[in-house]
């Protein structure tokens, strides 16, 4: 075709990147790749290879190991081995590694950004522009968290030897999420790239190696699923990072139940994408864009449920589709190609068949009339409309470059809707009202709040879901702390199991008798449910023994109903989570001042069970925690962050929930309000359950509650077996978090129990925890896991 | 006196339906979507419709930008592209040094904007290429008349007290009437920016609306001056207006303010004219114009109206660039294009 003829069709024509480079790269390698462990590449020791292809041409791209068993443990032993000597490096030392590797990408983006649309199949303008610079970005920020490491983060340790698995759809971005905080805080690495996508994990471990990082500080082990389970089951990892599914993220967390690997998980989401009457219509038309219609829809945290505002849903259905038909769909390296191809042909699979059932369920289905490549696997841009949040492509991701689209009402109605999931990753609002999306921002269940933008990204700020969208956060400082330890916490001794616990080897049990004349206990103790004192349903009682064996009282037995109930109570008293923080404080205060004045009766009545000294130590250091928490609940503030952009990111520390507290058995008393009350003073609502070793502290405690304030439900108290009461905590998905105190096997039971609803579990490990120490049992360590951050972005400008 | 009222009043002094006074064209002039558009006639002073004007201008400035990393045209089309950019282009001076000689040169240049053996070498000899105006004061319409002659190159002569368009009304519209008269074929006038920051939308949908009744039959391109109105609202009401009153054109600026041309700006203008092509079926031209000096800027504008509305506004009718030194570049990056070395400034004929 002339000059002429295209001068009168004006069609862009073909824009590609040449792939040159890229291409001399794999055959450098002979398109055939080892694993890198220690430091150098070695064979797979089963010799198994498995090919990784190009999804735009279903061509053969590289033969990649498969790390089988022994592999994942010789690149565990390797990065065992290299870690003393990491994290004894000065962090200024690190941080220069980590500069070196940000500096490394920066020389290498183009082969980066071209491999990996080679290998994954997105547009090459998002690999360039968006994947690779994210990646020097994160290197960069981390390089600065390195430096500043032990001014910021005195009294921390690194977990030690770190499991690392990522997903496909942003490989190298999710290496660099991985491993740079990891390194940062001088942990070593044991990586497994998405099988779909290995290549350029492979190409950033010679940058490892053109940076001179110590052999074994990081590894990378290439494989399938078999390859990750290796990784999460071996003994001497420290810490597991997952990225991926939701499905995989709850064997993961069964999987590593039993052992002390920290765990974090990013999973999947069904994030809502909120479109006001009072939007810019157009822009949140190209937020869409920028939200479904990136990296093919193959996003976690895709705006993939539009909620549109009644009075506008039908010209914005119009200015949809208009866009959506100029979306350019069309091999990957072109540089004008907005949507590549889905990364493999099951993952096609999965979107046709997702699509067709929402279609069973009475969406309208509409597509622009594109013309997909022959070869290749493709998926036209999709608008589904009428859908109902009862069809399975409102609920489900469908990762895919689908929209289901939904209206509502009131704002009300919006915020209903939206969280009307499973999930809680991310969220957009688009409104020119600031009142109408901060309003609906706060009230989002959603770890990200994209206000009048979508899908940006930044090293400074946190990335992590509420809910089943997982834990923890990737950036940020929170980020970091999910790679680190308080040193004493690592090192505290192991309890007793719970069965070999006798109360005279209890934490600071004195060697005191009580009175033996002591008038016996005959005051009746019920468990404290939405604000009142309640029978237990079982219509049993438990008894008290004290540590000679004297019947000291008889306490209720709760059981999985009274849960029920207390859980109940608990999600509805959400005047609390409301109230201000000057109000809680002031509610916790009054808590303090009331226990000071029963404090000599209820020395007296603990000293029953662990003794005078500890009794009045725990009484007194309990006055002293509360006046800290209230002291705390005005204090623990969030933060204003600064990416690179035109905007301020409100990170926000918000209460998880409903959370259940398992108390521990050392300090009855001290330890249920070192527990419960971090918890309380940022909001969230608690069943607690007191330790068996002396239930009856529950008559106190609601005696305490009643008479300061504390809106009914804020804290309910169930006492019982706490093996049976934990149970049904942890299986409750109505319970968002658990807090779990005990000996090793209960916490374990605590974490293998909770994968249902992926609540956030936090425990002792099974250790010892002082709690008559204040610089070890109370502070920001408790605080941060009581609470979760909410990363609001609002762009702004006129 | 309701917004119809005014409408009824200013429809019934001009005697017709339109704003403009005269018989529209019925034929279609452009498409949009498959939707075929009428030019405009204007319509009435709709408030309500400019009350809920919205634009967030971070969006925007986003769009904008990743627009521009989302296209790109290479080689042939790339070349193919240049020529239509050129065709689009209203070559213009306006200095306070030109003088007859000077707008004959330009003239010469807009008749062959790319030097004769580069067309051969292109093998574009039937497409004709000429620019789609020549842009001078009132002063010197008639010299460019006489060197286009034949041409049928149009004369834009800017008007209304161009830049600051402060100069009493019944001058600016003596102004106007007096280079139709000398023969001027588009009329680029300038609005009274204090009119947007006042929000005084009511005059100045009767000031453009008087200047689209002095212009008659010549188009006429209304400049925004969006380098002084600063905010995007301020821009997407006054082009609203602007439209509502019978512009033919929406022009960014004069050329003459701190900013000029901008592609965030663009996209604003452009959603209007998109949007009032919706509602009303009738089409309306965009002039970028001031800042435009490089081909690769001539791309992202030609491929940014691609998108957002379609080949009709890829055309002169529809679209202008307002530039002096573009056409230059442009050379260079075709003779680039034919020979594979890059060319200097000076070995193309300057205008």
């Amino acid at each position: 075709m002339s000059i002429a003829e295209k001068f009168v069709s004006m069609e862009y024509g073909p824009a590609p990147e040449d792939p040159k480079e890229a291409g001399a790269w794999l055959e450098r390698h002979g398109r055939r790749f080892e694993l890198f462990i220690g430091g150098t590449w070695q064979p797979p020791t089963a010799g198994e290879y498995f090919d990784t292809t190009d999804p735009s041409n279903g061509e053969k791209l590289a033969a990649v190991a498969q790390g089988g068993v022994a592999d994942i443990d010789s690149a565990v032993r390797a990065a065992r081995a290299a870690s003393p000597k990491w994290r004894a490096l000065t962090p200024h030392a690190r941080a220069r590694y980590l500069y070196a590797l940000a500096r490394l990408v920066q020389k290498h983006s183009r082969l980066l950004a071209v491999l990996e649309t080679m290998d994954n199949g997105k547009p090459i303008r998002e690999s360039r522009d968006i994947d690779i610079p994210l990646v020097a970005r994160h290197f960069y920020y981390h390089a600065g968290w390195a430096q500043l490491l032990e001014q910021e983060f005195p009294e921390h340790e690194p977990c030690g030897v770190v499991g690392q698995i990522i997903p496909w759809n942003f490989p190298l971005l999710m290496l660099a999420w991985k491993i740079a905080p990891a390194l940062a805080t001088g942990n070593t690495v044991v990586l497994k790239p998405a099988e779909f996508t290995p290549l350029t994990a492979l190409l950033f471990a010679e940058l490892c190696q053109e940076a001179g990082l110590p052999a074994g500080v990081v590894n990378i082990v290439t494989g399938d699923g078999r390859t990750g389970e290796a990784l999460v089951k071996h003994p001497d990892v420290d810490k597991i990072a997952f990225t991926g599914s939701t499905e995989v993220g709850r064997a993961i967390r069964s999987a590593t139940a039993t052992s002390h690997k920290r765990l974090s998980l990013e999973l999947g989401g069904k994030s809502p994408f909120i479109i006001f009457e009072d939007a810019d219509l157009d822009s949140a038309v190209e937020g869409l864009v920028d939200g479904i219609w990136f990296n093919q829809g193959q996003v976690c945290c895709a705006g993939s449920r539009l909620l549109m505002q009644e009075s506008i849903a039908e010209p914005l259905i119009a200015k949809i589709h208009d866009r959506m038909s100029t979306l350019r769909i069309g091999p990957p390296l072109d540089k004008a190609i907005d949507i590549g191809a889905i990364v493999a042909r099951v993952q096609l699979d999965r979107i046709e068949r997702m699509v067709a059932q929402g279609v069973a369920d009475g969406a309208t289905c509409w597509q622009p009339q594109v013309t997909l490549p022959a070869r290749g696997f493709y998926y036209p841009p999709t608008l589904l409309s009428n859908v109902h949040p009862t069809s399975i492509v409102a609920q489900q991701e469908i990762f895919g470059p689908v929209l289901a689209a939904m209206t509502f009402r009131t704002p009300n109605e919006a915020v209903e809707l939206a969280n009307n999931t499973v999930y809680g990753l991310a969220s957009c609002v688009w409104s020119e009202n600031i009142n109408v999306a901060l309003h609906v921002a706060a009230q989002l269940k959603a770890g990200v709040v994209w206000v009048n933008c979508t899908n940006l990204f930044d090293a400074a700020c946190g990335f992590g879901g509420y809910r089943e969208s997982g834990y923890g956060r990737e950036g940020g400082r929170e980020g970091l702390l999910e790679y680190m330890e308080p040193t004493w916490f690592k090192h505290a001794p192991k309890l007793p199991a719970a069965n070999a616990l006798t109360p005279e080897k209890a934490v600071g049990q004195t060697e005191e008798r009580p009175d033996a004349s002591a008038p016996a206990i005959d005051r009746t103790v019920k468990l404290y449910i939405g604000g009142k004192q309640a029978r237990p349903d079982s219509g049993y009682s438990m008894e008290v023994h004290a540590p000679d064996g004297r019947l000291l009282g008889e306490a209720p037995l709760g059981n999985r109903k009274d849960i029920r109930n207390a859980v109940e109570a608990a999600r509805k008293a959400e005047s609390w989570a409301r109230a201000t923080a000057h109000n809680r404080a002031q509610v916790l205060y009054y808590c303090a001042e009331n226990l000071a004045q029963r404090q000599n009766e209820i020395v007296h009545r603990l000293s029953a069970a662990v003794g005078e000294k500890q009794a009045a130590a725990e009484v007194e250091l309990g006055i002293e925690r509360i006046f800290s928490y209230a002291a705390w609940a005005d204090k623990f503030d969030g933060a204003v962050h600064n990416p690179p952009f035109r905007n301020i990111s409100i990170a926000m520390n918000e209460a998880i929930g409903t959370v259940g507290v398992i108390c521990p058995a050392e300090a009855p008393l001290l330890g249920f309000l070192s527990l419960v009350l971090p918890l309380l003073a940022v909001g969230n609502t608690v069943i607690a359950v007191p330790s068996e070793r002396y239930p009856l502290i529950t008559g106190d405690l609601y005696q305490l509650f009643d008479t300061s304030d504390l809106p009914g439900g804020a804290v309910n108290i169930v006492t019982g077996y706490a093996s049976q009461l934990l149970k049904t905590l942890a299986e409750h998905d109505d319970v968002d978090g658990l807090w779990c105190y005990g000996d090793e096997a209960t916490v374990s039971a605590a974490k293998a129990m909770s994968i249902g609803n992926l609540k956030q579990v936090w425990t002792n490990e099974g250790r010892v925890i002082d709690w008559f120490n204040p610089k070890l049992a109370e502070g920001r360590w408790f605080l941060e896991h009581a609470t979760q951050v909410k990363n609001i972005w609002v762009p702004y400008g006129e | 006196m309701s917004v119809d009222d005014r409408y009824n009043n200013l429809a019934h002094k001009s005697g017709g339906e339109s704003a403009s006074g005269e018989q529209h064209p019925t034929s279609t002039v452009a498409t949009l979507a498959g939707r075929p558009l009428l030019s405009n006639a204007g319509i009435p002073l709709d408030l309500k419709w400019l009350q809920e004007v919205r634009v967030n201008t971070s969006a925007v400035e986003r769009r904008a930008q990743t627009q521009v990393a989302r296209r790109t045209v290479k080689k042939e089309w790339q070349a193919a592209w240049l020529l239509r950019a050129i065709s689009c282009m209203d070559l213009t001076t306006l200095s306070g040094d030109d003088t007859d000689e000077r707008v004959r040169r330009l003239c010469a240049k807009a008749r062959q904007p790319i030097q004769q053996d580069l067309v051969q070498k292109l093998g574009i000899e039937d497409l004709g290429i000429k620019v789609g105006a020549v842009c001078v004061y009132h002063a010197f319409i008639e010299t460019a008349l006489h060197a286009l002659e034949g041409s049928g190159i149009p004369v834009a002569a800017v008007s209304t007290g161009f830049p600051a368009g402060l100069s009493p009304l019944p001058e600016r519209v003596a102004e106007i009437r007096r280079s139709v008269e000398a023969g001027a074929h588009e009329i680029d006038v300038v609005i009274t920016r204090a009119h947007v920051f006042g929000g005084r939308w009511q005059a100045l949908y009767d000031e453009v609306a008087t200047f689209k009744q002095a212009c008659g039959a010549a188009h006429m391109k209304v400049i925004l001056g969006t380098g002084d109105l600063l905010t995007f609202r301020n821009v997407a009401r006054a082009s609203f207006v602007a439209m509502m009153a019978g512009a033919d054109f929406i022009k960014t600026s004069t050329g003459k303010e701190p900013t000029n041309a901008t592609l965030p700006v663009s996209l604003v203008m452009v959603r209007a004219i998109r949007e009032y092509a919706q509602q009303t079926g009738m089409a309306v031209g965009f002039k970028p114009a001031g800042g435009i000096r490089t081909a690769k800027q001539s791309l992202d504008w030609l491929a940014l109206m691609k998108e957002e509305l379609g080949l009709s506004w890829m055309r002169a009718e529809l679209l202008r660039f307002g530039a002096s030194g573009l056409l230059g570049d442009i050379e260079r990056q075709l003779e680039h294009y034919a020979t594979g070395r890059y060319s200097a400034e000076y070995r193309h004929p300057i205008a």
